[in-house]
């Protein structure tokens, strides 16, 4: 690492120094992440261990764990124990919930890069007094809480909402359009919460883009398509991996926005990993959920970064 | 985007050109007809590669208007080495930009081989740019960069790389065609951006200020190396830049341009010798101006009278008629230097010696006033004599040495 331990054989006096220099730098740079060392220390690794212990415990009757070890919140999380035979039975309930969220995350990622894609590029494309300007207005909804929004959408949405009613006042329908408590209301409001998170990223990989390689590819015969496919796209690849992992991640865990808008009926996993510490009263099966969800998470991000990380690089 | 996806550009193929290089590996495939949609087949036998008809370019709207390119007119031929000189701000890249299409003129049209292009998107000219940035893509590596263009075009993959080989054969980047673009020097990126535009074998080759970015040695190896490459290609090169001996070295023939205007277009040494305007002959190459009176003429040929009463014959450009109070111009290595004030058309003081190496520059503060008249003289082993600073001196005239011109 230093440039001794580089060149032994030429333990020269500047070398020496050098090394002596670096090994202090180095104390410093410890030194001064420290305070973030022990927030993520305190705030990030206990909880994270208590959760893994509490998951590997057996459930008070009112809340709280009992200290006796159980692989049971696990066993749970696929089967159901017969309680007359005390065999395990294949229950799906809350592997469905994992996929349904996971397909909504999916197509909440999807759909929020193809809004935020043009969005981002129109305002990497502004001049540069302007775009300011632009991420000013993108920025705009972090000025009110997440909840505050999801109840205004809920008010747009609901049967005798903005929408219905306008629609039935200019006798388009007769009756109200059910949306509010639907998988719609849910999609529609994670990608209300989560778009912004996909246009930032997007438009600071595309605002170092340097259009000069654009008229480049013009210059040799690409065409517009041709130009978005070869050069664009892959010049923000790490926008576009960012973006995605700050959407998809998020909202795969996300629980206000589907406990309002899809009324408790349409469960996602944060809200089914809530209920557990809540109604449910079983603090290890919520731990265990949340485990599963985060392993899931680190898989399917280790396959990702295992296969884009070499075309980053350069990009 | 309905049209650009529909009629594609054809290979900008030369008809009857050799391969590139000593490499003959018989890629030159004829020219695929009947694909092309919408696009030049630049074919019919014309003296001019490029016609520029009137062109303006007008930035910006209401008040804010600057005309980058007022009302330019200039014809390129085939296998030219053409050069747009001015400072900057004169409008040569504008131009350079509207003939490859990253800009439409305002007003004007854009001949390529007797055909319009001025309205045509930049992938459907057989025109190739090679930037000032280079700009080349950082996440290819330089044989992809080097194929890029004639990917665009569809050609068939073996066609590609036996191309790619050719072209990296030709600017001696074999060994490093599998490096990204920010694993090579200035240098070599210069190489790659040069084989780049030349792959797909464009009617013209467009160069933007291509060797401002490098050191003087290797922009000296480069401009060897870039005439090298036009003699061997023989595409039309328009090269823009604001270096007068680059233009002078490496032009067949040179656009000189002042605030979006051509003021003369003309062999190097045309533009060097008889500048048509007072601005030319200030841009390119020292000058000396001398304020005189026009006492007499004949066609071509003024005899102009200095304070000092002598008189001297200085020639003059077409469609000028010099009267009155002239300015002339003379170049500082057709004047020289005498011993004995009285012997010299004009004479003065020697202020100043500066040695240059190849040559000594004498200025000499001139009796009756003015700027500092400034004598180049070559430096030879066996100088006959030599000045000290203070001496009085005269200076002679060789003959058609000035010129009288516009100011």
């Amino acid at each position: 690492m230093t440039t001794a331990t580089l060149s032994p054989t030429l333990p020269s006096k500047a070398a020496l120094f050098e090394a002596r220099a670096v090994k202090a730098g180095a104390r410093r740079n410890r030194l001064l992440s420290l305070p973030a060392l022990i927030i993520i220390g305190i705030f990030g690794v206990l909880p994270l261990l208590i959760i893994c212990v509490y998951s590997f415990l057996v459930a008070a009757p009112y809340g709280g764990v009992q200290w006796q070890f159980s692989t049971d919140a696990y066993l749970n999380f696929l089967f159901q124990r017969d309680i007359f035979d005390d065999t395990l039975q294949f229950t799906p309930d809350f592997l469905i919930i994992y996929l349904r969220s996971f397909l909504f995350a999916v197509v909440t990622t999807v759909i929020c890069l193809l809004l935020g894609f043009p969005t981002a590029y129109f305002m990497a494309t502004r001049p540069p007094a302007q775009r300011n300007w632009w991420v000013l207005l993108i920025t705009i909804p972090f000025w009110s809480n997440l909840l505050v929004r999801t109840l205004a959408i809920m008010f747009i949405i609901r049967d005798e909402g903005l929408i219905n009613n306008a629609l039935m006042a200019l006798g388009v329908i007769d009756k109200p359009i059910t949306m509010l408590y639907t998988n719609f209301a849910i999609q529609l409001g994670l990608l209300y919460a989560f778009l912004p998170f996909m246009v930032l990223p997007l438009y600071s990989s595309l605002e170092k883009l340097d259009f000069r390689l654009i008229e480049a590819a013009y210059d040799l015969y690409a065409t517009r398509r041709q130009v978005l496919w070869r050069v664009i796209i892959p010049l923000s690849r790490p926008g576009i991996i960012a973006g995605c992992l700050l959407v998809f991640i998020p909202a795969l865990g996300a629980y206000v926005t589907p406990l309002i808008l899809g009324g408790g009926v349409h469960l996602m996993i944060g809200d089914l990993i809530a209920q557990q510490f809540g109604s449910g009263r079983n603090w290890p099966l919520g731990c265990a959920q949340a485990l599963i969800l985060m392993a899931a998470v680190l898989v399917a991000l280790y396959f990702y970064v295992r296969n884009t990380s070499g075309k980053v690089q350069h990009g | 985007m309905g049209i650009a996806l529909e009629s594609r550009v054809t290979a900008p193929q030369l008809p009857s050109q050799p391969a590139y290089g000593d490499n003959q590996t018989g890629t030159n495939l004829p020219p695929r007809a009947g694909s092309l949609n919408g696009v030049i087949v630049p074919e019919q036998p014309g003296k001019n590669a490029i016609e520029v008809r009137g062109v303006r370019k007008v930035f910006g709207t209401g008040e804010n208007q600057v005309a980058a390119l007022d009302t330019v007119s200039v014809s390129i031929r085939e296998n030219e080495f053409f050069t747009l000189l001015g400072p900057s701000g004169c409008g040569k890249t504008t131009l350079l930009r509207l003939i490859a299409g990253f800009d439409f003129p305002t007003a004007g049209e854009i001949l390529l081989h007797g055909q319009d292009i001025a309205p045509l998107p930049p992938f459907k000219r057989p025109v190739n740019t090679v930037f000032q940035s280079y700009a080349l893509f950082p996440h290819m590596t330089v044989a992809e960069n080097i194929g890029f263009g004639l990917e665009m075009l569809g050609k068939p993959k073996a066609e590609i790389e036996a191309r790619v080989a050719q072209m990296l054969k030709l600017v001696k980047m074999e060994q490093l065609k599998a490096r990204r673009t920010s694993q090579i020097s200035g240098g070599q990126q210069q190489r790659v951006a040069l084989a780049r535009a030349l792959a797909p074998q464009p009617k013209v080759l467009l160069l933007d200020e291509p060797l401002s970015a490098l050191d003087y040695k290797l922009r000296k190896e480069m401009q060897i190396e870039l005439k090298r490459l036009q003699h061997e290609t023989g595409i039309t090169f328009i090269f823009v830049t604001h270096d007068q001996e680059e233009a002078l070295t490496m032009s067949d023939r040179i656009a000189v341009m002042s605030a979006g205007k051509i003021l003369q277009v003309g062999t190097p040494r045309d533009i060097y010798d008889r500048p048509a305007e007072r601005f030319v002959a200030d841009f390119i190459g020292e000058t000396n101006f001398l304020a005189g009176t026009v006492v007499s003429k004949k066609p071509g040929v003024a005899t102009v009278k200095f304070a000092s009463n002598a008189t001297i014959a200085a020639g003059y450009p077409e469609g000028f008629d010099p009267t009155g109070e002239v300015t002339l111009v003379v170049r500082p290595e057709h004047a020289d230097l005498v011993p004995d004030p009285a012997k010299g058309t004009i004479a003065g003081t020697l202020s100043n010696i500066v040695y240059f190496g190849t040559d000594t520059h004498y200025h000499v503060k001139l009796d009756g006033g003015g700027e500092n008249f400034i004598v180049r003289h070559q430096n030879s082993r066996s100088s006959p004599v030599t000045y000290e600073t203070g001496a009085k001196v005269g200076i002679q005239f060789e003959e058609d040495a000035a010129r009288v011109l516009k100011d």
